[in-house]
């Protein structure tokens, strides 16, 4: 049996369509895993990003921070984590936590760089009319510099939403659950079946992750900016995506 | 907590791991320059061809690394193909777009001062335009090493043979989370990578003196 019947075999077996190890769980607890360390990690870094691209203080250290995060491969944050999550909670702490602070460490670098070029960036004679308008510097972050940079800052959340849905993954050789058990358990196993099930499952994820948030970086682009040559805020040059896991 | 016994008696196999760690990693980073270069230099010059090449690199980069190694298994084996085509193709998108963005970041002047000075193209890409757009070359160069690195240890999935540092981090887990052994292979991991960081930094300022203000940090 070839590579694809075992694998559409193995997809249409309504025995995995079923229970706590069946597809519609996994997903679930994939899905799961990925948002509450997405949410942990925009909560750790927008605000300062927000901050840093406003004020233009702390750019250098924050860049220190972000390149140091995305120096670490992500197998390393999971083995570095265990004997401090080993603390917090005994059987949580091999499996599932570990997992939880690497991807959470490990999508704080591009929220956070993105974030602060992406406001940074924010055409200054923009700024400027809002300060002459009488705009609080709180309003001119809110109603001037976030929405024109939005689609630079919803970049780094696409880019941190995919590492982490791909760290997910890794978790499941640390017998966390996600998706990432199918690859896992079939490769112990040797089942060719499986393993590409869980392939196509986990790699059609993090697909859909990343066309939903470019998505939304579309839609939120002020429609002023949105015709073709002219978009105030370009790509960075150099705003190559990292890969840790 | 440390096992220093373990750590004395294996001090072979740590600088055996590490050796195949850099091993693993230098030749997925060469072969995805190689690649990647002579794509890039495609790119810019039918510039139609740019936006598929840099879309197919980059749905390749979106499939999470585990899924790569464990699907090729069954393809090419427990071999060292396993390991390093997915290593490979890693790299494409971040080398791919830094080299087409360095030799788009020529100014026009100095390009049209090349040409009136007679250069033929094949001249002017190579004494010109890639000498100008070696700042981003390299510093493409900087971020595919450092992560290329970090997925060597993911390669430990596919066999023992593989790893590098991450051979420990497995085989300690496996071992029920036997803590020495992880962090003899996550500590040097993580010193390879910030070293290796640290070595383009420095090649950087060494063959672009002019760059010496932070330029490329601030759009990483």
């Amino acid at each position: 049996m070839n590579l694809v019947t075992q694998t559409v075999a193995w997809l249409t077996n309504p025995a995995q369509w079923a229970g706590q190890s069946g597809i519609p769980n996994r997903l679930l607890e994939h899905v799961l895993i990925a948002s509450i360390s997405l949410a942990v990690a925009l909560l750790l870094a927008l605000p300062a990003g927000l901050a840093i691209g406003h004020t233009g203080r702390g750019a250098g250290v924050a860049a220190g921070i972000a390149n140091l995060g995305r120096s670490l491969p992500s197998l390393a944050v999971i083995a570095i984590a265990i004997p401090v999550t080993v603390l917090v909670d005994p059987v949580l702490g091999g499996t599932v936590l570990p997992t939880l602070v690497a991807m959470v460490v490990l999508a704080i670098p591009p929220i956070l760089v993105n974030a602060y070029t992406g406001i940074a960036e924010v055409d200054r004679d923009l700024v400027e009319a809002g300060r002459g308008m009488g705009m609080r510097e709180r309003q001119i972050l809110v109603g001037i510099e976030l929405p024109v940079a939005l689609p630079v800052v919803l970049g780094g959340v696409r880019s941190a939403a995919v590492q982490i849905v791909a760290t997910a993954t890794l978790g499941a050789i640390f017998g966390s659950g996600g998706l990432g058990r199918f690859i896992v358990d079939g490769l112990a196993q040797n089942d060719d079946g499986q393993v590409w099930g869980g392939v196509v499952l986990v790699a059609g994820l993090a697909i859909a992750t990343e066309v939903a948030v470019g998505l939304l970086e579309r839609l939120t682009q002020s429609p002023g900016l949105r015709s073709p040559g002219l978009r105030a805020v370009p790509e960075p040059a150099a705003s190559s995506p990292m890969r840790g896991a | 907590m440390i096992d220093w016994t373990w750590l004395g008696g294996h001090l072979d196999a740590i600088a055996f791991r590490t050796w195949q760690h850099v091993y693993l990693a230098g030749l997925g980073v060469a072969i995805g320059f190689a690649i990647s270069f002579v794509l890039a230099l495609v790119a810019a010059r039918y510039r139609i061809l740019y936006p598929p090449i840099s879309a197919l690199a980059g749905f390749l980069f979106t499939i999470p690394s585990l899924a790569l190694f464990a699907a090729l298994i069954s393809i090419t084996g427990f071999s060292v193909v396993t390991a390093e085509v997915p290593l490979v193709m890693y790299t494409l998108v971040i080398l791919i777009r830094n080299i087409v963005a360095g030799l788009d970041g020529v100014p026009t002047d100095v390009v049209e001062a090349a040409d009136g000075m007679g250069l033929s193209r094949r001249q002017r890409l190579w004494r010109v335009e890639l000498p100008l757009a070696l700042p981003l070359i390299v510093a493409g160069l900087r971020l595919a090493t450092v992560s290329t690195i970090g997925l060597v240890t993911i390669t430990g999935t596919i066999s023992d043979a593989f790893g590098g540092l991450g051979y420990f981090i497995l085989d300690g887990y496996h071992r029920g989370n036997f803590l020495t052994e992880m962090y003899a292979g996550a500590v040097p991991s993580i010193l390879l990578a910030l070293g290796a960081d640290f070595l383009f930094v420095r090649l950087q300022r060494r063959i672009t003196p002019w760059t010496r203000a932070r330029a490329i940090e601030a759009t990483t």
